[in-house]
């Protein structure tokens, strides 16, 4: 299978764990992909300040990044995640939608290397973010 | 003081509940459904990360509640993903390898079947505010 139509990948609205987030589809340009993570109270992780948990970006960007990589190799195919960092810039302001940016920054025969920011009202002032890796399981190490 | 023990409405989400032990900060059981579903019969990455941090963060609380307290703020997480998490109850632990006056550092495992097979694992920098 070749060609990848992030369009019509996107008409899909997420199930799984995706779904149960509230994830859903943002943008795209030039070799980025954008997901948005709209603020609900079921994703706080500090009920003292209304902040987000942590665990639904990494979800989140963990998606976006992923995405870029099928955009990148015009391919949709499975990979596994070997890695991911997440460093938290600062905290996401309490109900605002987080959107998760993901590029490809590399790709060789079997990985993929991906990076991102998160932010929640310009690109300029991100509130994460994120580098990792992608094996990608078509691949013939 | 006691240690807290109410989990944040995220935990509540991916239907987290804690083990207690004796003398040791609870373990985690992550149940398997549609709310932590990534692939066809896969747990989400997404889920098994927020896992480990939830494990992470009840460690740190455990140990910090022995000392008298204080708040907790993510400074960064690396997730290792080592086997893919299947149609099955997910466990995880963490350990605080060191809490200093300001920065903790800790890790946490998630396992299914046995715990020397772990599906995922994650190190944890946090910055601590003592009370």
């Amino acid at each position: 299978m070749s060609g990848f139509n992030i369009d019509a990948f996107m008409a899909h609205r997420f199930g799984g764990h995706a779904g149960a987030l509230g994830i859903v589809y943002h943008g795209r340009g030039d070799g980025w992909v954008e997901l948005a993570l709209p603020y609900t109270d079921a994703l706080i992780g500090d009920p003292d300040s209304g902040v987000l948990a942590s665990g639904p970006i990494i979800a989140l960007m963990d998606m976006a990044t992923s995405i870029a990589v099928w955009v990148a190799r015009d391919r949709f195919a499975p990979q596994a995640t070997l890695d991911l960092r997440v460093d938290y810039l600062r905290p996401a302001v309490p109900g605002r939608t987080v959107i998760g940016r993901g590029e490809c920054l590399r790709l060789t025969r079997s990985i993929a290397f991906v990076r991102g920011i998160a932010y929640d009202e310009t690109p300029d002032d991100p509130l994460a973010h994120v580098a990792g890796t992608f094996m990608l399981m078509d691949a013939n190490a | 003081m006691t240690p807290p023990t109410g989990l944040p409405p995220y935990a509540e989400l991916l239907g987290i509940s804690l083990t207690p032990r004796d003398g040791a900060a609870p373990t985690l059981v992550l149940p398997f459904r549609d709310a932590v579903l990534g692939r066809p019969g896969f747990l989400h990455g997404g889920a098994i990360a927020g896992l480990l941090e939830v494990a992470a963060i009840v460690s740190l609380r455990y140990a910090l509640a022995e000392e008298g307290g204080g708040r907790i703020k993510p400074v960064n997480v690396t997730v290792d993903f080592m086997r893919g998490g299947r149609d099955k109850p997910t466990h995880a632990e963490g350990i605080v390898t060191r809490l200093g006056t300001r920065i903790a550092n800790v890790e946490a495992v998630a396992w299914q079947d046995d715990r020397a097979k772990p599906i995922a694992s994650a190190r944890m920098n946090y910055l601590i505010v003592r009370d």
